[in-house]
């Protein structure tokens, strides 16, 4: 099957600065995929290359096979891009806007769907006011319907929650969710690492223009985590043979670092020879957020 | 075409909403040019003979209103959409430059016309302009308006900041328009000053347009409409070949 995104040896620099600095990248139709990064990292401008925001230096881009600057058309009908800044028409109302905006796609009779989009983002009430009227979270909604006008097949949010309130961001997800359940890619940026982490499959971490992992978000997590126990002990004294794992107190609990999952095993063998009584235990889920850390510290 | 009329409906409406400012108000600074000249000047010059001053500065100062707010319109959009960010629903859709380019430069064309006719339209019940050749008129209202409207392309797309676009109005446009004959005919000038104003594309835009109405002019029609024709071909080619190439807006 084609590959809903490829991207092969890509590389953009401004001045000095590679800000994506030959990147192979290929994304499965169908799959729910994070790109994650700190800031300047060449997040956005990795996304503006697929979108035709800016161009190469070199190398090629492709969505849903049709190359991103000779079949121009064609790659841009099939992706649909929520762009990180907040940016809108204060000219226009939101269905204006949309109508407009359908219309760029060649599509004229669009008020079924544009009705049903916004719905979905809860912006029915807002259709006929002016986009300078609405609130910040209000606009970064128009901004999601506004790339869903014409349905892309592929759909890339920057960072669409940045600024968005608890229930909004649930909503949004929800949304994001059941359309990628429908067929469509997404691809999403994100600094809520606990959202990447239960939302995508797979995940490619960008560290200075340069992916510096890339996997199953399954696999990064195993690979990557450091395994801890916290353990509540009576006596509250750390037999000194075991010390050595020791990571620290935390609220009452000793945290320990577990290589393998295995070793858990021996620790509590060890400890109960010691004559220490384990008195609560607690297994933190593996943590997307570390592994984050551990890789941007190796890479 | 759907890309295009899409826009193009956009470029219209944006004016047509903030009405005041883009149709209205530069009729009522025309009327004051009007006021102020027919009346500063009336006596002291002879324009056209046969044609009173009043009569003869009224299709110069529609052709000027018509100029600088076709150039007005498409600039102001784009530096707009620029520094707002919000150019980018246009660069991510699949519209092609010849269809931005056409957009742009039709509402420029919309917005020149209905300042160029509301001028007719206002001073019509007080003074009598001749109109002996329509079609002249308007052929060169349209074409000034083109030139125009792509024109004020290439600024919005070169500027940066709002007071870039304000010295390319104030540096170009806005001599080339008052040194192009509107307020004077240029037979009156000593001959180095005509033989510069002959250099000047939008004497010719004046010139010919004014043509259309007293069936008189200082240079030839027909060789005004070469002029013409040859500039805004120019300009086309360097507009479209600029959005082609992505200057300023993709990079
Ligand atoms: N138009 C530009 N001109 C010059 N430098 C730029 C431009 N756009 C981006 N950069 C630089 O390229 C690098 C990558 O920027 P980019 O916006 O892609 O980062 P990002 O990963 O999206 O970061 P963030 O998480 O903050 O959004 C940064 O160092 C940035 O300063
Ligand atoms: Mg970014």
């Amino acid at each position: 099957m084609t590959p809903a995104i490829e991207i092969r040896q890509a590389c953009k620099a401004y001045g000095d600065l590679k800000a994506v600095n030959c990147v192979d990248l290929e994304v499965g139709q169908g799959e729910f995929f994070a790109l994650l990064g700190p800031n300047g990292a060449g997040k956005t401008t990795l996304i503006n290359l697929l979108s035709g925001l800016c161009k190469p230096d070199s190398g090629r881009l492709s969505i849903m096979g049709f190359d991103v600057s000779r079949n121009y058309k064609d790659a841009r009908r099939s992706v649909g891009v929520v762009p990180q800044e907040l940016v809108f028409d204060p000219f226009f109302t939101v269905r204006e806007v949309l109508e407009v905006q359908s219309g760029y796609f060649g599509i004229s009779d669009n008020d079924d769907w544009i009705d049903e989009i916004l719905t979905r983002l809860d912006l029915s009430a807002k259709a006929d006011t002016n986009m300078r009227a609405l609130s910040g979270g209000m606009k970064r909604r128009v901004l999601v319907a506004q790339a869903l006008v014409h349905k892309p097949p592929v759909i890339i949010l920057d960072e669409p929650t940045a600024g968005v309130d608890v229930e909004l961001r649930q909503a949004l997800w929800e949304f994001v969710r059941s359309l990628n359940e429908a067929g469509h890619t997404i691809v999403l940026t994100t600094h809520y690492l606990e959202e990447a982490q239960s939302l995508c499959s797979r995940i490619a971490m960008l560290k200075a223009g340069n992916i510096v992992a890339l996997d199953t978000t399954e696999n990064l997590l195993k690979g990557f985590s450091v395994r801890r126990v916290k353990l509540q002990i009576s006596p509250d004294e750390m037999p000194e043979a075991l010390k050595s794992r020791c990571l620290g107190l935390e609220s009452g609990y000793h945290v320990l670092k577990l290589d393998e999952f295995s070793e858990l095993e021996s620790l509590l063998e060890a400890l109960r020879k010691f004559g220490t009584e384990v008195t609560d235990m607690i297994l933190p889920p593996p943590d997307l957020e570390e592994v984050f850390v551990e890789i941007m510290s190796e890479a | 075409m759907k890309g295009f009329s899409s826009l193009f409906y956009k470029e219209v409406l944006r004016f047509w909403k903030v009405g005041f400012q883009t149709l209205l108000s530069p009729l009522l600074s025309t009327l004051l040019y009007l006021l102020i000249f027919s009346h500063a000047l009336g006596s002291h010059v002879q324009a056209l003979p046969g044609v009173p001053y009043i009569s003869f500065l009224i299709p110069g100062l529609a052709m000027m209103a018509l100029l600088q707010n076709a150039f007005a319109n498409s600039s102001s959009s784009l530096i707009q959409s620029k520094i707002t960010g919000n150019i980018i629903f246009l660069l991510l859709s699949p519209v092609s430059y010849p269809e931005i380019f056409f957009a742009y430069v039709l509402a420029s064309t919309v917005r020149g016309i209905l300042v160029g006719i509301g001028i007719f339209a206002v001073t019509h019940w007080a003074i009598r302009v001749p109109l002996e050749y329509p079609l002249w008129a308007l052929v060169f209202g349209i074409l000034g308006s083109f030139i125009l409207g792509a024109t004020g392309i290439i600024a919005g797309i070169w500027a940066e900041k709002f007071d870039q676009l304000a010295s390319f109005q104030n540096f170009i446009i806005l001599p080339l328009t008052f040194l192009s004959g509107v307020f004077y005919s240029i037979r009156s000038l000593p001959p180095f000053w005509q033989q510069v104003s002959h250099l000047n594309p939008f004497f010719y835009l004046i010139d010919g347009f004014r043509y259309g109405f007293f069936g008189a002019s200082d240079a030839p029609p027909y060789f005004s409409l070469l002029v013409v024709s040859i500039c805004f071909a120019a300009v086309s080619l360097f507009t479209l070949g600029l959005l082609k190439s992505g200057y300023k807006l993709r990079n």
